[in-house]
């Protein structure tokens, strides 16, 4: 959208509630790992009472100039004494320092996770930190004649992150969740152009990881009266907001539903050159299969992306990864998809590395050590085995995958061992 | 040298380890599930629930015992990056 068009005022969104945010046409990708293909905005809303203004979030540092020339078109400073803030990302929190020198006596209103990162974030001022309260859900803040509620919505998508409601108007200020990329200066969702695929894109980058707190947040947000969402990227949702809501439901849910539902999962991703690693899979699978509870898939990484299994893995109890060793690593398509699973949560899940090899067998290590980075749990040694698996070594496999069963459906065996004989 | 015994609730395993070691030395070693982030004390990944036996412990530091705080940690729970193993026997699981 053409910059030039945007006036130097506050769009009012609600009597006595404007947006004094700022738009970024020309960012090409955010945070490194978005692509942003029309920009983004970064919105910041000032709510009036009669006793009181409120900032709600700011915006990035270098749109400061743009967002205090909103504010000062329908604010004055000594008039704020209350900001809020939603979440403390940079792109949010770049004006906070000078809006704090420029109304010194506003309170800060924030979650109590985001403390430690108010203080971080002020440092370089060498400012003192404000006079700042800690909020949790169904804390309140009266305006005068209006009253801000807050919700406590961890790890969307940081640990500081809230939403504030705006009781007696039912608008909802969510910071990034029911946000997106997406830069128009016609604001609302019913002017704008089509941001379906900036709205469902940015839930897949940034809030999928943390579906389970989504899911949590969205539980806090249903039975409110919403009149309007207000996030903190891309537009104001004053048309049939509720749908951005129930969409939000949709996609923090798996799309089908899930047969294993009662039984545990236990996901084998392998690649074999010669059907050796192969092998060994399908003895592992065997394994795992034939102490029951644990309903077993099979996939060779040759014959799908790495995207695609993402969706395996989100939903898995089990990782099990078999690679063959080529010049001393594992081969690409693996590190292709363990390199794909930023977007989901994995944190915890069972994992296990096997693989055969002909000289030096590293694969297997190296798998192991980017599981254990990724915070799967890992308490089942690797499985190696030189060139071809004969029948006892296919029986290994077997082990290993009865192993992971076992661990899977909480059947396992007590051990005591010495630190000593640990490696 | 003074032994103890941890037992890591979720996979199983007790291991004796010297006295002085810190949950992190040896939970990685095993396979445990408690996940780590920064190794320092200061981002609360590798929270613990200490089942029981948390006066085997050696009690926690100023910084840990702020970062507990700030995360909202339970009581009972610790920094397994952080906390060191005095002696005696300690069970323990993610939290």
């Amino acid at each position: 959208m053409a910059a030039a068009a945007i006036t130097d005022s506050a769009v009012e969104i609600a009597p006595g509630v404007h947006w004094v945010g700022a738009l970024d046409p020309h960012l090409r990708s955010f945070d490194i790992i978005l692509k942003t293909a029309n920009g983004t905005s970064y919105n910041s809303y000032v709510v009036r009472g009669d006793n009181g203004v409120a900032i709600i979030d700011t915006v990035k540092e270098n749109f400061a100039d743009d967002f205090f020339r909103r504010l000062e078109s329908v604010a004055e400073y000594e008039e704020i004494t209350t900001i809020v803030l939603n979440h403390l990302e940079p792109d949010h929190s770049g004006a906070l320092p000078e809006l704090l020198k420029r109304a010194p006596q506003a309170k800060v209103y924030l979650s109590s996770r985001a403390q430690m990162m108010l203080k971080a974030l002020l440092k370089p001022t060498g400012e003192k930190a404000p006079e700042y309260i800690p909020v949790t859900t169904d804390d309140e803040v009266d305006l005068g004649g209006r009253t801000l509620r807050f919700l406590h919505t961890p790890y969307l998508h940081w640990p500081d992150t809230q939403c504030t409601y705006l009781v007696e108007d039912g608008l909802l200020f969510t910071g990034d969740i029911f946000g997106c990329h997406f830069c128009d200066n016609r604001l609302f969702n019913d002017t704008v152009g089509d941001f379906r695929f900036s709205f469902e894109y940015y839930y897949a980058h940034i809030m999928r990881p943390f579906r389970e707190y989504v899911l949590d947040a969205i539980a806090l947000i249903e039975p409110l009266d919403i009149q309007l969402i207000a996030p903190a990227h891309g537009p104001v949702l004053r048309h049939k907001p509720r749908d951005y809501v129930h969409r939000y439901r949709e996609l923090a849910t798996p799309r089908l539903f899930n047969e294993a539902r009662s039984e545990k999962t236990l996901v084998v991703f392998y690649l074999s050159a010669y059907g050796n690693t192969r092998r060994m899979a399908e003895a592992l699978a065997a394994g795992a299969e034939s102490l029951g509870g644990v309903r077993v898939s099979l996939y060779d990484l040759e014959g799908g992306e790495a995207e695609i299994f993402t969706d395996l893995v989100e939903e898995a109890d089990g990782l099990a990864f078999g690679s063959p060793t080529i010049n001393a690593d594992a081969v690409k398509p693996i590190w292709d998809l363990l390199s794909s699973l930023t977007t989901v949560n994995i944190k915890g899940k069972l994992g296990a590395a096997f693989g055969s090899y002909g000289w030096s067998g590293e694969a297997v290590r190296l798998i192991e050590d980017r599981l254990r980075g990724l915070k799967l749990r890992d308490p089942v040694d690797g499985l190696r085995i030189k060139l071809v698996p004969d029948g006892s070594e296919l029986e290994q496999c077997r082990l290993l995958g009865e192993n992971l069963a076992r661990h899977l459906t909480g059947r396992i065996e007590h051990r005591e061992i010495d630190m000593a004989a640990l490696a | 040298m003074p032994k103890a015994k941890v037992t890591f609730q979720d996979i199983g395993v007790s291991v004796t380890v010297p006295a002085g070691t810190r949950l992190i030395e040896v939970s990685e070693k095993v396979g445990a599930g408690i996940t780590y982030g920064c190794r320092e004390g200061e981002c609360c990944t590798c929270l613990t629930k200490i089942v029981s036996g948390g006066e085997n412990l050696a009690p926690p530091s100023i910084l840990e015992d702020q970062v507990l705080k700030d995360n909202l940690a339970p009581r009972g729970h610790r920094l397994a990056c952080q906390a060191q193993i005095l002696g005696g026997e300690l069970v323990v699981k993610p939290a």
